[in-house]
């Protein structure tokens, strides 16, 4: 069970977030402009990486605040917490 | 008691009282402070069960949780019985009742023995290759294989008893309450630490408190006499709270723990009423500090489970702190000095000590010199080849180890002997720093896993960690700690430590027998009746990682998860296999630790609390009123209305036809309401929804659908505009939750530029539902002064009213075909709103109807249902809602999708209308629906996903989803049940006022 910084509420258990999956796939912003290939890119294909993943959790029991998190997924271990628009930190 | 086996003048146990106890249906004697194995013991009783496959006659073989054989099925009563339970862990109590497990008609004669002789033909495995074929007869085999697996019974009725969970937080969380744990809690409490100290058992003090010999000292005193002021002192320090009788039972990341404290257990029976049975703690801690020791190793040779074949500790334990000798004719058998000191408990006693046999050639350790010094005789380089004695050890036979310690050279030399007390060496308790995700590396020098990295804010320290002499233990615990927690100095710091120092290790995981291993049987896993023979069989049949080995030899996985057997099993498949053991890995540890009743894990949330459930402002009238009701969502709906006995089918047929001929009301609160504010509002219901939203006036309501953005049906509702930037949005009554995270999570993150703010006002109004062709002179009773003319208030409208001073929010719309008025009310006022419109309609027989006539109603409308007639798979086009897609509109949630080659197929299943050529039949919902039933494998075409008989179409209507179904108006189908095929014809969904001509009453 993580223990999980919210960026507006400070540290509270796992069970008040919910995870939202990969982060930083926008939405396109012309998405009748893409052909299907490019829209199932967007759509349905997402990483799944042994090591720093960008993701994003929402504090749904709580402030209902989305944002980032920079989490290994080898250890669970969150390694960086950042609001939604900020870039994903180099690590 | 007819020998002598009670010692007197014992510190730990009571012996002022008596308690009595019912084993296998006889009435023994204990005393307070005793656990059931050693008032078992001190009533002469080793036997207490039978193995697992070959029903082998077991006995008492520790004095803790490693347990494998003394496992019993306490109390007699069908709620409170609890089936293995460890003998050696359960605390005596007067009026205990306990039984033997896995054995018929008793222990002492168990038909199941026979598989003893059997076990040729019972190899590992045998199971998996015996019933896998011919495939069909498993369902046989089943049965007697389900007969005979398993061993306790567990309760026939509901757990009567409480249990309790509670969050628990601490700087410092200390696992164990022995000496390396006490010290590293006063270290801590000492640096103003808040500390949590937990003990399994029901006193502080682990092993030294009961040790009584004279070579350790502590700061010139006897060990357990300084131990006894260090634990006086920490039970008056304000930083530490205690809890003993308190295991843990899972090391989870992020420092989350779970323990389970045992609080009635140990009360006897009539104690415990109202009081909480057991405590699951879910503890958050800074930093964890593990201390919870070693487990003694058995040894492994020929008939090496015998009754009376004890480990040593557990022989030192009984004597030294229970004061129960487990034999009178006792032998030793060891590997390495630490059961020395159990001959010293043995002599100090008086008890008789026949031998000690040491499979070394020599030890020169303080202690030995000792034990030496006592003229008792020692088999140096000797190992056993074999026991006697059915169901109590009575001989061994003892041979000399060659130079390699593979064979055995020499005379038999035979002992009396009926306790034989067996050291193999000490595992450190490593269970929980491998749950937490920590890795192990192996120790060469004494053959164990000790504790390597870890990601978390942990420390193992102790036998737990490798140290196993008082000095390294004592001293290794004070120096990591003060470095864990970063402290210069303690009060610990010149503790003068002396103790025996053992020089000479020697360690065979399989000892040499003067038969062939084929012809012995030399256990590993004495509950899975697992032996060495298994192990090299599984490695010949070419398993070879330890995970397959241990499955298929079932080594570890009884209730005791292999706390004696895995050692052992890992040091055979790397001797064999020439392996290093370091290489092999070692199988998972999982949790919990030791086994947990359901009751814990559960904790309060039974009956009524096992998840909570919502309840409108109207629901009251409805239980009053005799509503059956229905979980949707966590909602209570009501269901339908009974009446005089009425059948569900009969109260739906009534309230229906009432709604289309007079008039119905139904409560509709659970609907979710979500209001929406802001200059962006508008610009945000066009993007969520497939229509357009831009021409919509204030008061005027809309139907709007939501797609996800793969283009299937997510959600729907009617949106009403209250104001230029305001608007109440209504979702499904499951979907409401959703809904609302999907729109936020939108708003902060795709669209964060949109000035749009969403509040959830599901709970903060209550809504009735006028429908019929009576509705408009039921509101108009309630509601004088309000025009309802249609061109003032027309269908998809709205109106702000008053009544009695109460806020009312009215909308015309409808979801059932009929003319129809939805009233909003601030929540508390929903019941009275409810009983106006009961009391004004009482002349036109206002019929309140329930979830189940309402989906009747949509469905003789062929109104959707999402998640009913939707599943996620169906576009707004499968549903032949195509007019609900703008085309005019660059964008929406889930448009690209629309057009991508799957969701543009033409043969994609598609929602259709069905009509059963006989009228009367109603078909089933989720039935499928075929062309041919003949040809196989039979096409399945897709199935139906509602149904009803329409009382005022006085026949069964169905929506289903079809493969093509657009094309196959008209065509005739089938619907294949169990017992008969029903003939249908696909039909439009549309059954009932094509024209929607009762919309306007």
């Amino acid at each position: 069970m993580f223990l999980i910084n919210c960026p507006y509420c400070g540290e509270r258990d796992q069970s008040e977030f919910v995870s939202g999956g990969e982060a930083h796939i926008a939405r396109p912003k012309q998405p009748t402009e893409l052909n299907d290939d490019q829209w199932a890119e967007y759509l349905f294909m997402r990483k799944n990486i042994k090591g720093i993943q960008f993701e994003r959790w929402n504090h749904a029991h709580g402030c209902r605040k989305w944002f980032n998190v920079a989490r290994d997924t080898s250890n669970d271990k969150i390694e960086k917490i950042y609001k939604m628009g900020e870039q994903p930190p180099k690590l | 008691m007819s020998k002598n086996l009670r010692i007197n003048n014992k510190q730990f146990v009571d012996e002022t009282r008596k308690l009595s106890f019912i084993f296998n249906g006889k009435k023994l004697y204990g005393y307070k402070g005793d656990t059931l194995a050693s008032a078992l013991l001190s009533n002469d009783i080793h036997l207490v069960g039978r193995s697992f496959k070959y029903h082998r006659p077991r006995g008492i073989m520790t004095s803790g949780s490693e347990e494998p054989n003394a496992i019993l099925q306490i109390g007699n009563d069908d709620a409170l019985t609890d089936p293995n339970v460890r003998a050696t862990e359960i605390e005596l109590y007067d009026g205990l009742i306990c039984n033997s497990q896995n054995c018929w008609p008793s222990v002492k004669f168990d038909i199941g023995g026979i598989n003893n002789f059997l076990s040729p033909l019972l190899p590992a495995g045998f199971y998996y290759k015996t019933f896998m074929w011919p495939a069909s007869f498993w369902e046989k085999y089943e049965y007697f294989i389900r007969k005979s697996a398993g061993l306790g019974k567990s309760p026939k009725k509901q757990d009567p008893d409480m249990y309790d969970h509670r969050y628990m937080h601490c700087d410092i969380l200390i696992v164990g309450g022995g000496v390396s744990g006490l010290i590293a809690a006063k270290i801590a409490s000492d640096d103003n630490k808040k500390v949590l100290l937990l003990e399994d058992k029901e006193l502080l003090g682990g092993s030294l408190i009961y040790d009584d010999n004279d070579i350790s000292k502590i700061d010139n005193q006897k060990s357990s006499e300084w131990l006894k002021k260090l634990i006086e002192n920490i039970k008056n320090d304000k930083n530490i709270i205690i809890k003993t009788r308190t295991s843990l039972a899972a090391y989870h990341n992020y420092n989350f723990l779970l323990a389970r404290q045992n609080l009635t257990d140990h009360l006897s029976v009539n104690d415990r009423s109202n009081k909480i049975r057991q405590r699951l703690y879910k503890i958050r801690a800074k930093k964890v500090i593990i201390a919870t020791g070693a487990i003694e190793r058995p040894q492994v040779f020929h008939n090496n489970d015998r009754p009376g074949i004890m480990l040593a500790s557990a022989v030192k334990k009984y004597i030294d702190y229970y004061g129960v000798r487990c034999g009178l004719e006792n032998v030793i058998f060891t590997n390495n000095d630490s059961a020395y000191e159990t001959a010293l408990s043995l002599y100090k006693s008086g008890t008789k000590l026949n031998a000690i046999i040491d499979i070394r050639d020599n030890s020169s350790s303080e202690i030995v010199n000792k034990v030496k010094s006592l003229g008792i005789q020692i088999y140096w380089n000797h190992t056993v080849v074999n026991t006697k004695g059915y169901k109590r050890i009575n001989k061994i036979t003892i041979m000399k180890l060659n130079d390699k310690g593979n064979d055995v050279v020499g005379k038999k030399i035979e002992l009396n002997c009926d306790c034989l007390a067996i050291s193999g060496g000490w595992t450190p308790m490593v269970h929980l720093f491998t749950q937490s995700g920590g890795k192990l590396k192996f120790d060469n020098k004494d053959n164990i896993f000790v504790p390597d990295k870890t990601n978390l804010n942990q420390l193992s320290i102790g036998s737990a960690k490798g140290d196993f002499e008082l000095d390294d233990v004592l001293k290794n615990s004070i120096k990591d700690t003060k470095k864990f927690l970063q402290i210069e100095n303690s009060n610990f710091d010149k503790i003068d430590v002396k103790c025996s120092k053992e020089k000479e290790k020697k360690n065979i995981w399989l000892l040499p027998s003067d038969k062939p291993l084929s012809k012995t049987k030399p256990f590993l896993d004495y509950q899975n009746d697992s032996t060495a023979k298994d192990i090299k069989l599984a490695l010949r049949e070419g398993f070879k990682s330890i995970e397959h080995v241990k499955r298929y030899t079932t080594t570890g996985m009884g209730t005791d998860q292999g706390k004696l057997a895995n050692m052992h099993a890992l040091g055979i498949v790397a001797d064999t296999t020439n392996t290093n053991m370091g290489d092999l890995g070692t199988t998972t540890f999982r949790p919990p630790y030791t086994p947990l009743t359901f009751g814990t894990i559960v904790g309060r949330n039974v009956g009524q609390f096992f998840d909570i459930f919502r309840k409108t402002p109207i629901h009251d009238w409805h239980v009053d009123n005799n509503a059956k009701f229905e979980n949707v969502g966590q909602w209570k709906r009501a269901w339908y209305y009974p009446k005089d006995g009425e059948s569900m089918h009969d109260a739906v047929q009534r309230e229906s036809k009432a709604a289309r001929e007079s008039s119905g009301i139904l409560d509709a609160s659970t609907l979710g309401k979500i209001d929406i504010q802001g200059t962006d509002a508008n610009e945000f219901l066009n993007r969520i929804y497939t229509n357009a939203w831009s021409k919509l006036q204030i008061g005027k309501c809309r139907y709007g659908l939501m797609l996800n953005e793969d283009g299937m049906v997510y959600d729907d509702g009617v949106t009403t505009k209250l104001g230029e930037n305001h608007y109440l949005m209504t979702t499904t009554t499951g979907g409401a939750a959703n809904v609302m995270s999907k729109l936020e999570d939108y708003l902060q993150t795709e669209w964060p530029e949109l000035d749009v703010f969403l509040t959830s006002v599901t709970d903060h109004y209550a809504t009735a539902s006028v429908c019929g062709p009576n509705a408009k002179k039921i509101i108009n009773k309630i509601f004088k002064n309000l025009d309802l003319s249609d061109e003032s208030f027309p269908h998809m409208s709205f109106k702000e009213v008053k009544l009695d001073n109460i806020n009312c929010r009215i909308m015309r719309i409808s979801f059932t075909g009929e003319l129809s008025y939805e009233i909003n009310v601030e929540a508390s006022y929903g019941k009275y709103i409810w009983e106006k419109c009961i009391g004004a309609g009482k002349e036109f027989n206002i019929t309140p109807y329930g979830t189940e006539t309402m989906h009747l109603l949509r469905a003789e409308k062929g109104f959707i249902i999402v998640g009913q007639d939707t599943d996620g798979t169906m576009t707004p086009v499968d549903l032949q809602m195509d007019w609900i897609i703008s085309k005019k509109k660059y964008d929406f949630i889930g448009k690209r999708s629309l057009y991508r080659s799957d969701t543009i197929r033409e043969d994609r299943k598609q929602l259709v209308g069905l009509l059963t050529d006989d009228p009367n039949e109603i078909l089933e919902e989720g039935a499928q629906i075929v062309k041919d039933e003949n040809k196989k494998p039979v096409n399945m075409l897709g199935h139906v996903t509602s149904s009803y008989f329409s009382p005022t179409l006085k026949k069964s209507i169905a929506l289903a989803v079809l493969k093509e179904g657009k094309k196959l108006k008209g065509q005739k189908l089938l619907v294949p049940m169990i017992d008969k095929t029903i003939k249908v014809t696909v039909s439009d969904t549309v059954f009932l006022d094509k024209e929607n001509e009762r919309i306007n009453g």
